[in-house]
Order: C-alpha cells, then structure tokens, then sequence
C-alpha cells in the first residue's frame, strides 16, 4: 500500500478523469475494499478506453483506427497477410441533418454504427473516422472475399429502417472505398488510406450507394504465364552447372 | 558550304557537351542478389570512361550497399542532405572508377518508408542532380515496395538485372508488369547478368516479351517493348573484385565481364544517352 500521501495527490488529480468516466456511464467511483492502486488502474484503463472511443457511437475513434491500421501495416509487411481497408460515407447526410434537424442525423451515425459493427467479424475494426465517415479494417480477407463483403456491409445499411422519431422512420445508403494493402510490403497509411479514399470519391461519383475498390497490384504471375516464360528456353539457357567458361587469358 | 569549315560532331565519348544531359537511369530488379549494384557500379565506370559525368545514387535507401561494393566510407552521406545537416556538394563523392557517387548511408534505415517528407526530399536531390551530370543512375532496392517503385517512376529509362535462373526471370517479369501497370512504362531494358553461353540474354529476352505480349497490356493500349540492351557473361574474376572489394572496371578492365560492361556502356551512350534522348 502506497503511502496515504500519494494517493491523495492522485486522487485530487483525478477529479475530471473520474467525472469524465462518470459521465460515460461508467463506474468512476471507488470501491470500500479496493485498494488505491487498483482504483488508480481502473481509473487510468477508463481514461484509455475512453481517449479510443467515439462517445456517439461507442466505436473506435479516428486515434484507435490509426493505431490498428499501423500495427495492420507491420503484419503486411511481416506476413503478406490480405488486409483490407474500407472507408465509408454516408450518402447525402447533410441533407438528413438539414431536413430532419441534428438529433435524426445522430440516430442515423448510431444506427449506421451498430449495423456496421454487426456486419464483420470480431477481428475487424470499426471506427468512426470523421464525421459522417466511418473504417473498417479486415485482416485475413483474401482479395476474393473483398467485394462480398464490402457489398454486404453496403446492402445491411441501405436495407435499414431507422427509427428517427416515433411514427417517423428514415433510411440511408452509403459508397465505400477500399484498398489492399501491398502484400510483404511495408506501406504507409498515408499512401493506403489515400488508394481507398480515391476509391471512395470514384464511389460517390459514379452515383453513391455502391462499392468501389482498388485493384490489387498484379504481382502473382500464374502457372501458365511461368509455364510460358520457360517452356521454349533450352536447359542450358538457364543457369545450370556445367563445364566453367573458358576464360580468355590475355 | 565548304565542308572543311564546318566542326566535325563532337564524339560525345570524347568531349562532353558543355551542357549536362541529365539522363535519369534506375537499375533494379525482381529479386535481390542478382548483381544489381555491381551492375550500376561498374556501368558507371564505364560510362565516366565514355567521357560521361556519371553519378550513381544509392536509392536503396532501406538495405544500402553500394558503399561496401565501392569500398567507401563516408562522413557525410545522403542522410544528412536528408536531414540537413549536408549540403549535396558535402556528400557527393569521387569514386574510384571515375564517378562521382550519393551514399545512402546506415542512417537511411528510417527512410526505408516512404512517407511524404522521404518523397519531396529524394525528389529534390534528384532534381538538383539533374542539371549537373549527364548520367544519374539510381541503384535501387530490389522488388517493388514503395520507395523501389517511387524511384523508378523518377527515371526515364529502367535497367532491369536479371540472371538466367527461373526464379530471376519470374521475379523480372512480375516486376515489369508492375512498372506496366502502374506507370505505364512502355519500355524496360533488360541486362542478363552471369551468363554461361552466347546468345542467352537474346533468347530470354524474345520468351519473356513473348509472355509479356500475351498477359500484359499496357493500359495506354501502346506496345510494351523488353530490350536487350547486352550480357554479362559469368566470369570469376567478378567474384574477385567482389571479395576485395574493387571496381571490375578498374582491377581486371579487359575481363569477359568488363568487355561486356564496357560494350553494354556503348550501346547505352549511343542508343539513349544523347541530348536528343
């Protein structure tokens, strides 16, 4: 047990965190038989849970997406894994907001948010990226299952009836971005949040609600391209041992 | 007009033209150890024999080399014109073989990413480099990662090395179709290094355009043409000159291998190292 000292000190510093967590409707207050530094973790893990939350939501937040993607970056680059990065936009949301006032439009994120965290596995991250955009990060996604889905999360959104006020349903559609990350290659997020970004803008100006992805590159070379590439070569073309080169001696 | 007043053309192998050409070659390939810097080591030699102000820039900036091929060890190198602690005349060195050279140094293991700060800086010391030689080449890593791609997309004529071992040849061609599909090269120049028998690189070179024909279209519907630019035969004197660390050029220059580099150089100024190319 600390000295009483030094737990006064925390827990004098320690007003606004534990406000804030009560705020969230956590349990900021301390427990008769706990002991100072338990409270004092429990204190510090809420502020942490919290500083990579969107209230809102209860997703990620942009500072939590950009930890996943970076790590996400370092598997890439360590294990060729398929990572898949989406980025999504509410189509049209200002107009909701406009017409429906700002309480409907929070209805619609939160309601957008659950769908969205309902549509993927529990190793994929969703997160509230900005505004009316969210991400969603998909480690071990061959590049097959990609557009499946990015359609499914597409198509569970619009399919939603989203109660804004009683009597008063609305619904929402969304264009989504996505890119790959180059596998056994260290990129930076910069550079693969800017491929699915571009996607997303191709998405929102090809008519909205509808998926767009980047391309990966082309680097597998198939059987029959190698088949090809050596089939008319003579076995000594390639590099195999043989006699040494006789050497010109001046 | 009387024939006799008019200049002759200056050879350009023996009086350079006062105005630096400027020519930015990138030397890679599709896998690693395949004589990459060897290859742009002594290519520069011989092109600085030629009469050519060469410079040989290590862009592989993550797994640098060239200063151990070159045997050099400098104080300042590209590092420091990075974070500013150099100017570029600081870190621009003569090399043995006649060139001058910009070594990355073991500094630019942070730079092996190539964030957006990696990218203005590298394009600015090529930029620079530019007006001031006629022959930059960019010894860059091999692959296709971020920096490796960037790198090439700065030059205008591509060096691929490669030997002739299936795996070699594979990892060359899935790099070309890389340079094709994303930076619509619709030229690579192919260098077969550590052939065993005359006519090799020619032979490979026609199977692998013939694939590339087939599977790989330039997405500006334009042809993509692999050239044979030359070969260079396997020679254990390169293995040599390796191991002690010396410049082929410079130890053994009448060698196979140095023929062939010194032939490569000529075909290189003659065909695209001209101020009309």
């Amino acid at each position: 047990m600390p000295p009483d000292s030094l737990v006064d000190l925390h827990a004098l510093q320690l007003d606004d965190a534990r406000a804030l967590l009560e705020h969230d409707a956590q349990n900021g207050d301390r427990e008769t038989d706990e002991s100072a530094v338990h409270y004092l973790q429990r204190v510090i893990d809420g502020l942490c849970d919290l500083s990579l939350k969107d209230p809102l939501t209860g997703l990620g937040n942009r500072r939590h997406f950009h930890g996943v993607l970076a790590r996400a970056i370092e598997t890439v680059a360590r294990s060729g894994d398929s990572v898949l990065l989406l980025l999504l936009d509410i189509d049209h949301f200002k107009s909701i907001n406009d017409t429906h006032g700002h309480l409907a439009g929070d209805q619609v994120l939160r309601a957008i948010a659950d769908c969205l965290a309902r549509c993927v596995r529990p190793v994929d991250t969703v997160a509230r990226y900005g505004g009316e955009e969210f991400a969603v990060i998909l480690p071990h996604c061959r590049p097959a299952f990609g557009r499946a889905v990015a359609e499914r999360i597409r198509a569970g959104v619009a399919a939603l009836a989203i109660d804004v006020a009683p009597l008063q349903t609305l619904s929402a559609t969304i264009s989504i971005g996505g890119a790959y990350a180059p596998e056994w290659v260290r990129s930076t997020a910069d550079l693969w949040i800017e491929r699915a970004d571009q996607q997303l803008y191709r998405a929102k100006t090809e008519g909205r609600n509808r998926v767009c992805l980047d391309q990966p590159r082309e680097l597998a070379v198939s059987a029959e391209e190698k088949g090809l590439l050596f089939s008319q070569l003579e076995l000594d073309e390639l590099a195999l041992p043989g006699p040494a080169p006789t050497r010109v001696n001046a | 007009m009387n024939e006799a007043l008019t200049p002759a053309a200056p050879d350009a192998a023996d009086n350079p033209p006062v105005q630096p050409i400027g020519k930015v070659i990138a030397v890679t390939s599709g896998k690693g150890g395949v004589g990459k810097t060897f290859v742009s080591a002594n290519l520069a030699a011989a092109l600085a024999k030629r009469g050519l102000r060469v410079l040989v820039l290590d862009a592989d900036l993550g797994l640098a080399n060239l200063d151990v091929v070159l045997n050099l060890y400098p104080k300042l190198t590209l590092h420091d014109v990075f974070t500013g602690k150099a100017t570029l005349d600081e870190a621009i060195l003569p090399a043995p073989g006649g060139f001058s050279v910009l070594l990355a140094g073991s500094g630019m293991v942070e730079y092996s990413r190539l964030t957006p700060e990696v990218r203005g800086e590298f394009l600015r010391v090529v930029h620079s480099l530019v007006p001031r030689f006629d022959v930059i080449v960019l010894d860059t890593g091999a692959g296709i990662s971020d920096v490796v791609l960037f790198a090439v997309s700065l030059a205008s004529e591509v060096l691929m090395v490669a030997t002739p071992e299936p795996t070699s040849l594979t990892d060359a061609y899935a790099t070309i179709k890389v340079l094709v599909g994303q930076q619509q090269r619709d030229r690579v120049r192919l260098v077969v290094n550590q052939t065993t028998r005359a006519g090799s690189g020619v032979a490979i070179t026609h199977q692998l355009q013939q694939v590339l024909d087939r599977f790989v279209v330039s997405s500006l519907g334009r042809p993509f043409t692999l050239s044979h630019l030359g070969d260079i035969p396997a020679d254990p004197e390169v293995r040599q000159a390796v191991m002690r660390r010396q410049l082929l050029m410079q130890s053994q220059p009448t060698c196979p291998a140095s023929t062939a580099i010194s032939q490569i150089a000529r075909v290189m100024a003659e065909k695209f190292v001209s101020k009309a190319g």
